[in-house]
């Protein structure tokens, strides 16, 4: 691993970070895990989050101690499992500094968010002739519902196009608002590209037409403060094992005349208010939209990641991935034949790169044997990649947690690449 | 690096880079396709038959380099087989990468395709060496269907 030392003698670029590194590592315990003798570089961040210990025990304690269902038993348990609950919908409110605890409503993730508002929104809202729009980098869980509603209400899907740094082109959505327009819905920051885009104006834009607008927020959550007032969006979806939180849970917000006027999503227990066989009432928001048994655990274990992020502040996550950002792209950019996929003025800490005569996937092996895990593949991004006439790439996606070593290391390796296949 | 070089044996890097048999035939007697969407592997295999022999066989389409070289390697080896041959080639190419150990020897009566046994050691790799062989496989028993091994 020669190749490492012209890395390190790469200039620095940022200042030393406010974030103490090795105290937040700490936090993590599976980032102590050795592969193949080799310290693990967890740098597919983007796909899953790992979990600090607060998270663990909390959910570990609310098994050991509170768990009981919740909205139903008159005892003790059930109480607190209840309060607990309701407490982390209120951690995540504040989290996106909603007005309303019932504007946050708790789904498995991002795709069950988006699936809820395509069903609810749109069974309402959108019929034949009607318009969705869509970015050319939305991940499959923001398009895939959204065909499904096409299909089912005869409505169509239009799509903002993107230039080549991976930057939607405003102009072009501006001419696709029209009066067939019944939602926009728009990736907050890419997966595949982590391209910030810029939701306020784009709010702005449809909201002086009368559009509403659901924004994606899983790959924002991570990195940056979330403000569902400032943005204006009409909803906002979550999903908490993206954001150190548990698999299997997220939040939805919904603004409240809107969460109100939409049917159900799914019926069940909790989500009624009375039921008979001539027919049912239903509950009130978030009730309404949270049928059956939720993932109480989760939703408690979310609130707890919800707090250590606040613990950390965003000042100095922001700046010490910013310094991973703009190292591996230097880095990374000065391997020969490597091409950075996605180049927006605004990024969060996410490379996307393709080697020239050499599968991502060949890539993602090599990294591997030195304990490095990234992605490799299509991130579930295929407009994306069609776009940049890709079958796949590599992605390097850095946490609060990694460092500059692990980045070198990572370079290193892709180097090694270059000289395997020549 | 021992076991990289378990997985990308020279040979494999060779016909990855320079893939044999990398064309189409005009008016095959057998063509078949293969997609492994996830990863992005994908090919096409035709096939020309005399009788019940493999007269000729090329492929074309892109991916890793397992995959690619998989697919040039299983061209140069099929030719001039009957089709039960090359379907026991297959079934034994499987059994090396993805059934139970096996011992050396066993391996060596592949030949050159011995070079994929490296890659049993790489559970998500399989998949890109066997895609061609179901492909081919595929295209023998005359199966209409886009083959996947994801």
């Amino acid at each position: 691993m020669e190749a490492s030392r012209s890395v390190t003698s790469l200039p620095q670029v940022a200042p030393q970070s406010g974030l103490d590194v090795r105290r937040v590592r700490r936090d993590f315990p599976i980032l102590a895990t050795q592969v193949r003798g080799k310290p693990l570089a967890y740098l597919d961040n983007a796909a899953t989050s790992q979990k600090p210990r607060s998270v663990i025990e909390t959910v570990s304690r609310f098994y050991s101690s509170e768990n009981a269902n919740i909205h139903r038993g008159v005892y003790y348990l059930s109480e607190k499992s209840t309060a607990a609950y309701e407490s982390a919908r209120a951690k995540v409110q504040a989290f996106v500094n909603a007005r309303h605890p019932h504007e946050i409503v708790f789904v498995r993730g991002t795709t069950e968010a988006v699936n809820l508002v395509a069903a609810a929104f749109g069974r309402s809202a959108v019929r034949e002739g009607d318009e969705i729009l869509l970015s050319q980098m939305e991940h499959h869980s923001n398009i895939v519902p959204w065909q499904l509603l096409c299909e089912a209400s005869g409505a169509r899907l239009r799509v903002i196009p993107m230039d080549d740094a991976g930057e939607l082109v405003l102009e072009e959505y501006e001419k696709l608002l029209t009066d067939r327009t019944k939602l926009v819905a728009v990736v907050h920051v890419s997966n595949s590209l982590g391209t910030v885009n810029p939701v306020k104006e784009i709010v702005a834009l449809a909201h002086e037409r009368g559009i509403p607008v659901l924004v994606d927020g899983a790959q924002r959550a991570p990195h940056g403060p979330v403000d569902v007032q400032d943005l204006d969006c009409d909803f906002y979806t979550l999903s908490g094992h993206k954001m150190f939180g548990p698999t299997g849970i997220g939040a939805l917000y919904g603004r409240a005349s809107l969460l109100e006027r939409m049917p159900p999503y799914q019926g069940g227990g909790d989500m009624i208010r009375s039921v008979s066989f001539e027919g049912s009432t239903y509950a009130p928001p978030p009730a309404k939209f949270e049928a059956g048994t939720p993932n109480i655990a989760g939703a408690v274990g979310l609130g707890a990641a919800v707090d250590y992020l606040a613990g950390i502040g965003w000042e100095a996550i922001r700046q010490h991935e910013n310094e991973l950002l703009q190292y591996a792209t230097e880095a990374l950019s000065s391997v020969p034949s490597v091409r950075i996929i996605g180049t927006a003025g605004e990024k969060v800490s996410v490379v996307s790169f393709v080697m020239q005569g050499v599968h991502p996937h060949d890539i993602g092996t090599v990294v591997d044997q030195d304990g490095i895990a990234i992605r490799t593949g299509h991130h579930c991004t295929q407009p994306v990649m069609d776009f940049y006439g890709v079958p796949a790439t590599a992605r390097a996606s850095f946490a609060l947690y990694n460092t500059r070593d692990e980045v070198e290391r990572l370079v290193s390796q892709v180097r090694y690449v270059r000289q395997v296949f020549g | 690096m021992s076991d990289l070089r378990d997985l990308y044996q020279q040979i494999i890097l060779d016909h990855n880079r320079s893939p044999r048999n990398f064309r189409e035939i005009e008016q095959p007697d057998r063509t078949a396709r293969g997609d492994n969407p996830l990863c992005g592997d994908r090919i096409t295999l035709y096939v020309k038959l005399d009788g019940d022999r493999v007269s000729d066989i090329a492929f074309q389409g892109s991916g890793c380099a397992i995959s690619q070289a998989s697919a040039s390697l299983m061209t140069t080896t099929v030719k001039g087989k009957t089709v039960n041959e090359a379907d026991e080639l297959f079934r034994r190419f499987h059994a090396m990468v993805a059934g139970p150990a096996q011992k050396a020897g066993k391996r060596e009566s592949l030949g050159k395709l011995a070079a994929f046994g490296g890659v049993r050691d790489f559970p998500a790799r399989v998949k890109c060496a066997n895609l061609p062989w179901h492909t081919l496989h595929a295209a023998l028993q005359a199966e209409a269907k886009t083959v996947t091994t994801e």
